[in-house]
């Protein structure tokens, strides 16, 4: 069974989680173009390697940030995404 | 028979000649350069041989053919789409697969079963009924049937589902629906494009693309540099590494999807049955074996484990549709890549770069567009415009928000 470390609950069985896909951040909607509007809503980050993604815990209702190499399916690292941008 | 196999057994010499040549060395330049040796890499390569007469050709392919998805998928051929762009290419693939086991001289066991998607709930009743109609207005032979029709159909079918699942109230039901043996047509293309003069490299991987002044001027592989202006990238599952080495940003994320085989049975289903509501498409193949397969892994992975969770809820839902299959045992499980798109659509044609064409998001849905996706894609690279049947599949869509929503029919719906 894979075993994902919700920053909140700890270590999960992982089908008590859901993927929210890679860690984006919106661009300015008063300032953007078109092209880097389409851009944001389709397209991925596609070089396979270590992403940083949004998961959810379903139980409690958390959203977080996992670190994981989409090769391997090693999990590095998970955190709130709160308490890491405060660190940056 | 029994002498002839026998005389065939003592032979010294293997008495068949091999499906296609195995070139040890590449050539320094080749006209066009394919990435990838599954279907649809194949599939061009052959076309541009036949069709434009182009036969300086390497198809460059890391594994052995048929590695990649093509030789994973459950083999579901039809073209009951839900947008007239989907439909129409699809029923080309459809029309083309029909002569192909004679077209190439081989026998691809194209099996037309009739195919079931059946609907749990008056909504997606709602969704096949649209599916039908856009398909009859196409010329396309599918209709939304009543539970009568399915029970007489497919008998062991348990419409109540046990009362674990919604039962079925109808299904959209697909007549040339068919099943088809996914390795022969790799092998097939493979051989009738050697023939022409293709060279296809097989333990050969694409390292990086060479890229002057927004043409294409080259290729690197582990084995060395061949120049050539044009490259078709038809790699699926691996494209966001190709598409990366040339700078192009794409919608594609890629989730493993997964399928088993059970030990071979007496002939008893001879129909394809679909359901959406429990991720399952099932089939029965020529050899007996039920090969089955389910929606997505639910979160992106480039890697082709297997899991158990998959065997359990596969195993749940098959019994699910037929209760009497409790006793039979998995044979097999394994998982393929999946590059999916927002659409549910493929990407095809030409991008931005001079001379590099793309041949990808092929998901869960691809293998039954290898022979049109081939032909198609060969006529692009040839003219370097996008073929008539593909223009709406361009990668540019995204950039105009253009979608071809396929959701509704590709999405589980094999
Ligand atoms: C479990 C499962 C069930 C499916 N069921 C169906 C179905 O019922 N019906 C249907 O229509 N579709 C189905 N599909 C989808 C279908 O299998 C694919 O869309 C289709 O096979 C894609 O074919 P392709 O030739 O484009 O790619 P592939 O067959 O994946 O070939 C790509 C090739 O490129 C090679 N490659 C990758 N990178 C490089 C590189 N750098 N250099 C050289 N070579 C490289 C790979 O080794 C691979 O052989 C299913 C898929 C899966 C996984």
């Amino acid at each position: 069974m894979k075993i994902l470390n919700c920053p909140i609950n700890g270590p999960r069985p992982i089908q008590e989680f859901h993927y929210g896909g890679e860690v984006r951040s919106l661009p300015d909607s008063a300032t953007v173009t078109d092209a880097e509007w389409a851009d944001y809503v389709f397209h991925r980050a596609g070089e396979p390697g270590v992403k940083r993604e949004w998961w959810y815990h379903l139980a409690s209702g958390t959203w977080f940030v996992a670190e994981r190499d989409n090769r391997s399916d090693e999990i590095l690292r998970t955190y709130l995404y709160a308490a890491e941008a405060r660190h940056e | 028979m029994p002498h002839r196999l026998l005389k065939f057994a003592l032979r010294k010499q293997y008495p068949e000649e091999r499906m296609f040549r195995a070139p040890t060395e590449l050539r320094d330049e080749y006209d066009v350069v394919i990435i990838g040796g599954g279907g649809h890499g194949l599939a061009a390569a052959y076309y541009l041989a036949k069709d434009h007469g182009i036969t300086n050709v390497a198809v460059l392919e890391k594994g052995y053919i048929g590695s990649g998805g093509t030789g994973r998928n459950t083999a579901i051929i039809r073209s009951n789409y839900l947008t007239r762009e989907g439909a129409n290419f699809y029923q080309a693939s459809v029309d083309l697969f029909q002569d192909l086991s004679r077209e190439l001289n081989l026998n691809l066991f194209y099996s037309e079963r009739g195919h079931f998607t059946l609907a749990h709930s008056p909504a997606s009743l709602r969704t096949q009924r649209w599916r039908a109609e856009v398909n009859k207005h196409l010329g396309i032979d599918s209709e939304v049937v009543g539970p009568e029709f399915i029970k007489k159909t497919v008998p062991e079918l348990d419409l109540s589902c046990g009362g674990h699942q919604a039962p079925v109230v109808g299904a959209l039901y697909h007549p040339p629906g068919a099943i088809a043996r996914h390795d022969a047509v790799a092998w097939g293309y493979a051989r009738g494009a050697d023939q022409r003069g293709v060279e296809i490299h097989q333990k050969t991987a694409v390292t990086d693309i060479e890229v002057r002044d927004g043409q294409v001027a080259g290729v690197h592989t582990d084995k060395g540099f061949i120049k050539t202006r044009k490259v078709l990238s038809a790699v699926a599952g691996w494209t966001t590494s190709i598409t990366e080495r040339v700078g192009l940003r794409t919608p594609l994320v890629i989730h493993p999807l997964q399928a088993l085989v059970t030990e071979p049975l007496k002939p008893w289903l001879h129909s394809i049955v679909v359901s959406a509501s429990l991720h399952t498409y099932v089939s029965q193949s020529s050899r007996g074996e039920l090969v089955a397969g389910a929606s997505l892994d639910p979160y992106e992975l480039i890697s082709m484990r297997s899991t158990l969770d998959f065997a359990e809820t596969m195993s749940g839902h098959l019994l699910d549709l037929f209760p009497f299959l409790g006793d039979i045992k998995i044979l097999r499980q394994w998982a393929g890549l999946c590059d999916m798109t927002p659409d549910f659509s493929p990407i095809m044609g030409t991008t931005p770069i001079g001379g590099f064409y793309i041949d990808a998001g092929w998901g869960t849905w691809g293998f039954k567009a290898t022979p049109i996706s081939g032909k198609t894609m060969a006529a692009t690279v040839c003219e370097d415009h996008d073929h008539p049947l593909i223009t709406a599949f361009n990668l540019s869509r995204f950039e105009r928000f253009e979608l071809v929503g396929e959701k509704g029919a590709a999405s589980v719906g094999h």
